[in-house]
């Protein structure tokens, strides 16, 4: 076996099924830099046609919030029914709205 | 700031279990019990290492494909196992472990993969039977897994399912056309059929009685059908597709049972399923050299690669 060698970056792929539509998240790939990493996205993540525009971006790179839906950090849009369409009574025969 | 970082397990655990019972999907940075994370990590990378040795049997025949339609689509499915390992392997690594941990536990043979590439691919049909019944019985499992409950990993096999479907058909249309041509092209396919029908029926595992981990998996959510379950539904699915071909299944008590609504049929060697577990099946030193020879030829591709980046960086 080769001696220990540092692995390539993690880097995660976003892309865009067709135009009109935003990138989603499909997946990840390890590349030693940037274009090599747009390369790999398309040879393992559209060989059917599945997009048509690629973003690589270095995992380290992102920020996440944590995934979990206890998280406070979504609380503060949970107490806030008035930013909803619903929150408003309008009378039935007001059209158009 | 996040539920993790404060509470204590039993909250985090109800909290799992919680998640588990409305049937949502756990994501990479949840809480989870250490014990769902080992499984899961075991299991993704025994099925990811399945579909990077699973080039090796099909490779075998890409330099003697009988025609360029057939060498097309055969390199085109070979190409698509090595992306299922990806996907595969790029779910492993939300759990925290490393690619390169898992490229290493493979060749050290710490990690199995699927014993049904350890059986060799004697005839040009034996690339007919694999799209048929191996990876006919890989849909069989996947299919329910796209509901797994560990989020990359079912998007990870949603991806897969929908490529194994041209696998699939691809088999049974080659082999479809070697049964229009001669009597040894058929007694080509029979004879192929013959060795890959028991081992295709193993790929769901041992009987459920012998099976320890399938509960704890199905109350996690990680497996949704026990072995039995599943191979049962192969067979069924496999009977008239076995008819319309023309070619017989190798198994004496293979019969319908009208009152179970379900064929009856006889169990495969387990032992020799065991033998291909331990390491001892027909290729399981010729796969694993070949696996590890690919990684050690590749080093100065990586290193070449790790070095012009440095450069590009650099400059």
């Amino acid at each position: 076996m080769s001696t220990v060698e540092p692995e390539w970056p993690l880097y995660e792929v976003f892309v865009r099924g067709k135009r009109g539509l935003n990138h989603v998240h499909v997946g990840s790939l390890h590349a030693a830099d940037d274009r090599m990493a747009l390369l790999h996205a398309r040879d393992v993540y559209t060989r059917r046609n599945e997009g048509v525009s690629i973003w690589v971006v270095r995992a380290d790179a992102i920020t996440a919030s944590s995934p979990d839906e206890k998280d406070p950090m979504f609380a503060p849009s949970g107490d806030k029914v008035y930013r909803h369409p619903t929150f408003y009574d309008i009378p039935d025969n007001v059209p158009h709205m | 700031m996040t539920l993790t970082d404060h509470a204590p397990d039993d909250v985090l655990e109800r909290h799992f279990e919680a998640t588990i019972a409305r049937n949502d999907r756990i994501e990479p940075r949840d809480w989870m019990p250490e014990g769902y994370r080992k499984t899961l990590v075991r299991q993704i990378a025994q099925h990811a290492h399945s579909e990077i040795i699973g080039m090796q049997p099909e490779g075998n025949w890409i330099s003697r494909a009988p025609s360029l339609r057939r060498k097309a689509i055969l390199l085109a499915k070979v190409q698509d196992e090595a992306g299922h390992g990806l996907y595969l392997y790029s779910a492993a690594e939300t759990l925290g472990v490393s690619r390169l941990e898992l490229t290493e536990m493979l060749i050290s043979g710490r990690q199995k993969y699927s014993s049904i590439f350890n059986y060799p691919t004697l005839s040009y049909a034996d690339v007919g039977t694999i799209g048929w019944l191996v990876d006919g019985a890989a849909i069989c499992n996947q299919v329910p897994l796209c509901r797994t409950s560990y989020g990359p990993y079912g998007r990870a096999m949603i991806r897969v399912c929908k490529e194994e479907s041209f696998h699939q058909r691809q088999g049974y249309e080659l082999l479809a056309t070697m049964m229009r041509g001669t009597d040894e092209q058929r007694a080509m396919v029979q004879e192929s059929v013959n060795r890959f029908w028991w081992p295709a029926l193993m790929m769901f595992g041992p009987p459920d009685a012998d099976s320890p981990n399938t509960a704890q998996s199905m109350a996690w959510g990680i497996k949704r059908n026990t072995n039995d379950e599943l191979r049962q539904k192969f067979v069924d699915m496999s009977v008239p597709q076995a008819e319309a071909l023309g070619v017989t299944l190798p198994d004496p008590e293979l019969i319908w049972n009208e009152e179970r609504g379900h064929h009856d049929f006889g169990q495969p060697d387990w032992e020799e399923f065991m033998e291909g577990v331990k390491g001892n099946g027909p290729c399981n030193a010729q796969r694993m050299a070949h696996r590890r020879r690919a990684h050690e030829d590749g080093a100065w591709v990586r290193e070449a690669a790790t070095a012009y980046a440095a450069k590009q960086a650099a400059s």
